[in-house]
């Protein structure tokens, strides 16, 4: 004891003395240039304005199924995440967003019709065991607001499944029908290409608009809050495989169609698979990254009996990032 | 050999201060694989129970005859033959609960558990003290078993030991019954207890 107890005083001694020498030069190990705006909190507040888009289009289209259902997801994400931060007696961090952020993409990914409590427990599921067991925000190894939603879906399969959505257009009264992709895998029917598009069809809140996805995703590429290159290498690689299944099938392009913007496949590819906490650091990685989970998708929308598998894919891929970062760690120069 | 724990103090230790389970983290295959519902649980821990408490005796009454080298072997050849008695009982009595378990009663005895408490305690000590050990060690085993099946079965289908206590608008967490439940029950449950044990020792310092 009395020998770390030494080492621990002359560690402080070093550090105070340290400090006293950088007033005059700052010196630090690289990254040099850095800019010194950019903060966890402006980043999330860039994502929420992205949102915008999408969560004015389901208000639009589900009208109060999706006022309750983002109300419920913020209301008690930002709960979990003040009780579970005081559990650790860290210090409070409702304002970096990041809880609100987990809270309105969680809901966006459910459906409308689903009961109050699934929003709670898969909330507290994101934020517990999606994020401060690991050790917080930056800590997590898998995107916490699908640690939730994964959680509900095997738990409340039935409150989840296609069967039970409720498609409230605005203009007629409820609808109940299956979600585009799924009707087209069990009962092989198709839904026109401007319905896909602006999202006039059947779905979780957020993910039935791709126009609406895709603007507030190009925003979030632009302000490179987002990186560009995991979003283009899911789409591309979902593209490149529906093509192929298409050609095989000798389809007439609508199911090509039909897995590009239907399904999660848009909000996913910008919103959920770009989170920088649990995706890899390296331009290759992220390719790699982004080729995953666009392969893994499309295994489990044709192989699988989801429907859809831009979840899971994303779950799985941030399983992988760890190696994904060793696999790709730039050689500094010099070193073999 | 003085320095070595008394009956009494092998068979408190057994149920809470050296859990098998949250403490020692041994046997956890079939504390992950039978916890879905009290009935599997309990059948598994009274199978336990009997292994471990008659591969105690023996190898207590023969542990003046144990080579060093040859001791796993013999551990092993005596815990399969009661667990064999225990898989062809449970087959013979309660058929039904023995398909359930399937593989899991056979399996028995690979269960670190009963190894570590023959070379620890019943290769080094007197029948009695060894006795004492494994009735204290098939507590603490049974407690950590039920506590885990009763959250996964109260959760994930509003039962327990079949019967309803949770009202019927309860919307069942099927997760809970399926194996994701069974690592994220007993991974809350060992942390819950960490944290019962730092505010203890907290306290007591």
């Amino acid at each position: 004891m009395p020998d770390s107890n030494k080492k621990l005083d002359t560690i402080k001694d070093f550090k105070s003395s340290d400090v006293k020498e950088n007033t005059a030069i700052h010196v630090a190990p690289s990254p040099h240039i850095r800019d010194t705006k950019a903060n966890t909190q402006k980043m999330m507040i860039d994502v929420l304005i992205a949102l915008t888009p999408v969560v004015l289009v389901s208000v639009y289209l589900f009208r109060a199924y999706a006022v309750k259902q983002l109300l419920i997801c913020l209301v008690s994400c930002l709960i979990a995440e003040y009780v579970f931060v005081r559990m650790r007696g860290r210090s409070m961090t409702l304002k970096d967003c990041s809880a609100g952020v987990t809270g309105i993409i969680l809901a966006l990914s459910l459906p409308g019709s689903a009961p109050w409590f699934v929003g709670v427990i898969a909330s507290v599921v994101a934020m517990g065991i999606g994020k401060i067991i690991f050790g917080g925000l930056g800590m997590n190894i898998f995107n916490p607001a699908m640690v939730g939603r994964a959680f509900v879906m095997i738990a409340f399969a039935g409150l989840m499944s296609a069967g039970s959505y409720e498609n409230i257009t605005g203009l007629v009264d409820a609808v109940s029908g299956a979600t585009p992709l799924s009707a087209m895998k069990f009962n092989n029917t198709s839904v026109e290409f401007s319905h896909l598009f602006f999202g006039n069809t059947n779905g979780s809140i957020g993910e039935t608009s791709s126009a609406a996805c895709i603007i507030g995703g190009l925003f979030l590429v632009f302000k490179k809050t987002a990186s560009w290159q995991i979003p283009v290498s899911i789409v591309l690689t979902v593209l490149a495989i529906a093509g192929i299944t298409d050609v095989a099938k000798a389809g007439s392009g609508l199911f090509i169609v039909h897995h590009l913007f239907s399904g999660a496949l848009m909000f996913g590819a910008f919103f959920i698979a770009t989170d920088p906490v649990t995706s890899p650091l390296t331009s290759k990685g992220k390719w790699i990254f982004g080729f995953g989970t666009g392969m893994l998708i499309m295994i489990i929308r044709l192989f699988s009996g989801y429907p859809e598998g831009v979840m899971f894919a994303v779950l799985m891929m941030n399983a992988v990032t760890p190696l994904i970062n060793r696999w790709t760690n730039p050689q500094p120069m010099g070193e073999a | 050999m003085a320095d070595q724990p008394t009956a009494f103090e092998r068979f408190v230790q057994g149920i809470l201060p050296e859990n098998p389970v949250y403490r020692q983290l041994l046997g956890l295959c079939p504390t992950l694989a039978v916890t879905n519902g009290m009935k599997p649980a309990l059948t598994m821990a009274c199978s336990v129970a009997f292994v471990l408490l008659c591969a105690n005796i023996v190898i207590s009454l023969i542990r003046d005859l144990l080579k060093p080298h040859l001791r796993i072997v013999v551990f092993t050849l005596t815990i399969a033959t009661f667990v064999t008695i225990a898989d062809r009982f449970l087959a013979a009595y309660l058929f039904q609960m023995s398909k359930t378990l399937g593989p899991y009663i056979p399996l028995i005895i690979v269960n670190c558990l009963i190894i570590c408490r023959c070379e620890v305690c019943a290769s080094k000590q007197s029948v009695f003290t060894a006795a004492a050990d494994a009735i204290g060690q098939a507590i603490g085993f049974g407690l950590a078993l039920s506590s885990i099946a009763a959250v996964r079965e109260i959760l994930g289908t509003g039962m327990f030991f079949g019967m309803r206590v949770l009202p019927e608008v309860w919307p069942d967490w099927v997760i809970m019954v399926l194996p994701p439940g069974a690592f994220l029950t007993l991974g809350l449950l060992l942390g819950l207890v960490n944290w019962v044990g730092i505010i203890k020792s907290r306290r007591s310092s």
